[in-house]
């Protein structure tokens, strides 16, 4: 088994199913039905890719676990998601906000994945980024709308710009497995999709009138599966019914 | 018995998307081949979206639709490369869409990797006129936008390109 390219898939994994996990969260309680909708359907496409992964992570495996096991019968430690996605939706523009973040990062992630010399990843990068790039346009449009909108919204995405900023060096920190799958030629170059992220992140606050928050201290751990208390609310939830009716199916 | 790539097209054809039922998977171009070894049938096929929660249906109907005409021996085999793209909707399928309300995508759209792209005209199904814009990018399924016209005001969903 080649454990570099296991842990590898189920770091790309993970980022996508708790962030699924999370925005499914507003299923039913969006702001306007429209807003409603786009969300779960981005949750739906965030799960649909997990879902890939996690099958191929299985495959990868082959120790008979499923993929149902690796979504749903780890604990938290074993979870490499960033601390950016397990973060709380709070209000509408928390969540736009956070998902901005992560799609400006997403989206260049995936581009250069679709290089893999790994042909299942590079052909999961091709789905996947077709679905990214609606959901950047969805969440860059929206911080733009809500960023140069009425003095209440500017000020509620300006904050929480500057509460969800000290999460975000971590996605371009390479962790022992993003450098051994650069090396192998199965994983990306983060700074390339740093480059992107700050080139699209300065457009958009540009356009959306908010301030770019300035780099202090900054959060980390999630890629090594030292989480923030919030994902273990997240796994409570999300595992109960397997936990509790073992050898569900999705 | 041999069988033939064309019975099991013909087969296929009569296989409804579970969502949009005017539409076969053949139609849609999900349909990727077909592999016939002695009496074992492979179907192959594609997702639209990641998320789809179509495709488990659509599994069970293919082998459903086969075993009724008498294939028994059918394996349905899911791949994602190349990616789907609604460039394999088929010119009847396209055509039956518009007929349902669903308004086909907009065939040669060159910006479908870009972001902000500039809004492209999408036709009314009902009214076919061009005044129209989008309500949402995101609509009843992972694979429609929601839009409405602006001459006879009523709402329709777009199959997005893509």
């Amino acid at each position: 088994m080649n454990q570099t390219l296991l842990n590898y898939i189920l770091q790309i994994a993970d980022n996508s199913l708790i962030l699924g996990s999370r925005i499914s969260e507003w299923c039913g309680h969006g702001p306007v039905l429209e807003q409603d909708i786009a969300l779960t359907n981005i949750a739906l496409d965030l799960i649909g890719q997990a879902r890939s992964l996690f099958q191929y992570a299985a495959e990868v495996e082959g120790q008979g676990r499923t993929e149902d096991d690796l979504a749903y019968l780890r604990i938290a430690r074993e979870y490499r998601n960033v601390l950016l996605v397990e973060q709380p939706n709070g209000h509408f523009g928390t969540t736009i906000a956070r998902q901005f973040l992560f799609d400006a990062y997403h989206y260049p992630f995936y581009k250069a994945l679709m290089n893999s010399k790994d042909e299942t990843l590079a052909a999961i990068a091709e789905k996947s980024l077709k679905e990214v790039t609606y959901h950047l346009r969805f969440s860059s449009e929206w911080m733009i709308r809500l960023g140069d909108g009425t003095d209440e919204s500017h000020e509620k995405v300006q904050n929480a710009l500057y509460d969800l900023w000290p999460y975000t060096s971590e996605l371009f920190v390479p962790s022992e497995t993003d450098n051994s799958a650069l090396e192998m030629g199965i994983g990306v170059d983060l700074s390339e999709v740093k480059n992107f992220w700050n080139e699209k992140v300065d457009e958009i606050l540009k356009i959306a009138t908010l301030e770019k928050p300035q780099d202090g201290w900054m959060q980390s751990g999630g890629k090594q599966g030292k989480h923030s208390e919030h994902l273990g609310f997240i796994l409570a939830e999300m595992q109960y019914l397997q936990r509790t009716y073992p050898g569900q199916e999705w | 018995m041999v069988i033939s790539k064309e019975d099991i097209y013909k087969i296929l054809e009569t296989i409804p998307d579970p969502e949009i039922p005017v539409i076969s998977i053949l139609d849609l171009g999900i349909v990727r081949d077909i592999n016939i070894e002695n009496d074992q049938v492979e179907v192959i096929i594609t997702p639209t979206y990641s998320g789809c929660p179509a495709m488990d249906m659509i599994e069970v109907n293919i082998k459903a639709g086969l075993q009724d005409a008498g294939y028994d021996q059918v394996k349905v085999t899911t791949v994602i490369s190349p990616a789907w793209t609604t460039d394999w909707l088929s010119e009847s399928g396209r055509q039956k869409l518009k007929e349902y309300g669903i308004a086909p995508p907009v065939k040669g759209a060159h910006d479908k990797n870009l972001l902000f792209s500039a809004e492209r005209v999408v036709e009314c199904p009902l009214c076919e006129s061009k005044d129209t814009h989008m309500v949402s990018q995101f609509g009843s399924t992972p694979c429609k936008s929601l839009y409405k016209c602006n001459s006879c005001l009523e709402p329709f969903d777009y199959f997005k390109c893509h």
